[in-house]
């Protein structure tokens, strides 16, 4: 079983580097490539010991370690600007319980509605599957934390200057030097697999099909708004773990349509522009004739 | 002729009690203000990560430029159908919307996380974002507001630009400035008047599309694909009763007869307006099937009932009355009840319709929050009483025969 793990990550992690090679060759922004990356977090292997948050903390230069004592999993954190990603427990339907340990951090969606949202266009989703958000560009205005469904971007408020918009950048670094994601790479239940989204999909239905009394049939983020690079296994329903309900549409998918509708190549604001001064013309020549009239 | 009403610089006292008091708002404002912009938006704001737009956004920003809507309404009245007959309200909203605009401007600033990056949208476009075409039309539409009032400032100040001292030399210059304004504007007025009917269209539909992206963190109650069409119609609709509103306070205030022949007229196309727009609500709500969550009685309905009523429902029937027209006070208790009902339908959409999926905290906007929103209304009031001692906006009953310069009445399109 072992062998066959390490095998496949192996696989992953080459094809990984193929595609991410291949993507800086970059097709249409809009248009998600099928070789994109993403990563699986199987709950039922994870035993909550947070090595994924220290690794994230050293691999992002923050200063904080995780405190040994797990007393604060089943607080429900959040990841926010001291921590890009959180595991949170959360108790399992097993008798006598035996707990679900839930990694949370940035989703890295298909069609991001903080990448649709942001008025600067300082988040982008990668071909390969990061979203990212550039600070060079950001003015700060949060709307990005507005169109997140799993409430994921964080801000630093006590901040004057230079504030900045925080979430997992999926190790883009470590991603560009040819490495896997830090949390990937410390997990030690390999609870994460990182890999072609494709193939990790065809992993997971491969795992329900061949546990399922271990799985709940359910690849978490396959399609859910529209599709995420981070992906979920569980044995309870994601409702209990605290996963937003969301449909199969993208989150930019309502507010894009309407928007390219009002715009659409500034026909409609040309011809209001038109129609306004072609009334203007006319109930001015009509108040010049009742004047002449009088 | 000469005995109508015409736009003239007041000359009423300026300092009263009630000004004394918007001046300590005003100061307590900006210095919160100011150190928000010292010490972060978390030292004087209740923000989080959870909440992360709140009381400036809903009412400085998105209730502000609804507010504001007069400038348009009355534009397309006044200057696009060409109603004469309107011209006395067509300068106190065009201050209005100018000042409007320039403190949701000042409130954006304050509000955003790197406010010297505001000029970013001017270079950085995102063609999906709804923020960044709100952004991009309040800009152009802010400018396009100074333009509108250049006139004013030509019309009071050619021929009569008397700088003193060191200044003097530049009274020259500057009265061929205003005068070559003047020429240029006379001719080309009407296409920044069209202009801004259009921008604000634009951005008034946009800044419904905004929290629909939102998705299911938005109440059901308000999330709907319409809501660019709801916040058109809310912001046409309140429109007049806010220049209705204005004119009565400012009557009062500077002791002049309220106008009630123009308003009166403004105030009948109110009903009509405000019943389009609560047909489209009421339409949307039965649709979606909405009225469901009316059942429970939680913050959400109440607010939307209290919404609905006080601020579409009962003002719609009291400006459909006749006798509510002629009243001074009843037309003044009807045109609140609008303003208060998009305010509300604001503060609602932005504020009480969000609720993040792992919320902990229950949002209350701060005292410093208040204190900001509070003290920039303060300053707009100061500065619109300050600008009507200056320039000719309020429309005043002339005593004498109205002089005959070239310069005495600028209306546009002519």
């Amino acid at each position: 079983m072992e062998t066959r793990r390490d095998f496949l990550r192996t696989t992953l992690i080459t094809t990984a580097a193929a595609s991410v090679s291949e993507a800086a060759r970059a097709a249409p922004a809009r248009i998600p490539s099928t070789d994109r990356m993403g990563i699986l977090v199987d709950t039922t292997a994870c035993v909550g010991c947070r090595s994924c948050e220290a690794a994230c903390k050293r691999a992002h230069d923050y200063p904080n370690e995780p405190t040994a004592d797990n007393s604060t999993i089943p607080a429900r954190r959040r990841p926010g600007h001291d921590s890009l990603t959180v595991v949170n427990e959360y108790p399992g339907p097993e008798r006598p319980p035996r707990p679900t340990y839930v990694k949370v951090q940035c989703m890295h969606c298909d069609f991001p509605g903080c990448e649709s949202a942001c008025i600067v266009g300082a988040i982008s989703k990668k071909e390969s599957g990061p979203v990212l958000w550039d600070g060079d560009k950001c003015i700060g205005c949060r709307y990005c934390m507005v169109a997140c469904p799993f409430q994921i971007p964080s801000f630093e408020y006590e901040k004057a200057l230079k504030p900045e918009i925080e979430k997992c950048d999926f190790c883009i670094r470590r991603i560009d030097d040819g490495n896997v994601p830090a949390c990937v790479e410390v997990c030690p239940m390999e609870a994460l697999a990182y890999g072609r989204r494709a193939s990790l999909i065809e992993v997971a239905r491969e795992k329900i099909r061949n546990n399922p009394d271990r799985y709940n049939d359910h690849i978490y983020g396959e399609f859910e708004a529209g599709g995420t690079s981070w992906m979920y296994l569980a044995k309870a329903e994601f409702k209990e773990l605290e996963f937003p309900e969301l449909g199969r549409d993208p989150m930019p998918g309502t507010s894009e349509s309407i928007q390219h509708g009002i715009f659409a190549y500034f026909v409609p604001p040309v011809s209001l522009y038109a129609l306004l001064g072609g009334l203007m013309w006319i109930t001015k020549k009509r108040k010049e004739a009742e004047e002449m009239a009088e | 002729m000469n005995a109508s009403p015409r736009p003239t610089p007041l000359s009423t006292k300026f300092f009263t009690p009630g000004v004394m008091i918007l001046t300590l708002l005003a100061l307590n404002g900006v210095a919160v203000a100011v150190a928000r912009l010292l010490f972060g938006i978390g030292a004087v704001t209740n923000l989080s990560d959870q909440y992360p737009w709140g009381l400036w956004i809903g009412v400085d920003v998105a209730a502000g430029v609804a507010l504001a809507a007069g400038g348009f309404t009355s534009a397309a009245l006044g200057h696009v159908m060409n109603r004469e007959d309107y011209h006395a309200i067509v300068r106190p909203a065009l201050l209005t919307a100018m000042l409007g605009y320039t403190f949701v401007a000042l409130a954006v600033v304050i509000d955003i996380g790197r406010w010297y990056y505001i000029w970013h949208p001017l270079v950085m476009w995102n063609g999906n974002s709804a923020l960044f075409e709100v952004g991009l039309c309040v800009m152009i539409y802010m400018t396009v507001l100074y333009i509108e009032f250049l006139p004013i400032v030509t019309e009071r100040f050619v021929g009569r630009v008397r700088l003193k001292g060191v200044f003097s030399f530049i009274n020259r210059p500057l009265d061929t400035l205003l005068r070559i304004l003047d020429r240029l504007l006379d001719k080309t007025i009407f296409l920044f008047i069209i202009a801004g009917v259009v921008l604000s269209t634009l951005h008034q539909s946009s800044l419904g599309t905004l929290m629909i992206i939102a998705g299911p963190k938005m109440h059901p109650l308000w999330q709907t694909p319409i809501l660019p069409l709801l916040f058109l119609l809310s912001a046409v609709a309140v429109g007049f009763p806010m220049i209705i509103f204005e004119s009565l306070i400012a009557s009062r205030s500077f002791g002049l007869k309220p106008e009630m022949a123009v308003l009166s007229r403004l105030g009948r196309m109110v009903g009509p307006l405000l019943g389009i727009y609560l047909g489209f609500k009421i339409g949307d709500m039965f649709i979606r099937e909405t009225f469901v969550y009316l059942a429970d009685p939680t913050t959400e309905s109440v607010m939307f009932v209290l919404e609905v009523l006080l601020g579409v429902v009962i003002p719609l029937r009291m400006f459909l009355s006749p006798s509510v027209l002629r009243s001074p006070l009843w037309l003044f208790v009807a045109s609140s009840l609008v303003i208060l009902g998009v305010l509300l339908n604001r503060i609602n959409n932005f504020i009480i319709a969000y609720t993040p999926p792992y919320a902990s905290v229950v949002y209350y906007p701060s005292i410093g929050e208040i204190s900001v929103t509070v003290g920039f209304i303060s300053l707009l009031i100061l500065a619109y009483r300050f600008l009507t001692r200056i320039f000719p906006i309020v429309s005043v009953p002339q005593k004498s025969p109205a002089p005959t310069t070239k310069y005495a009445i600028r209306g546009s399109f002519q």
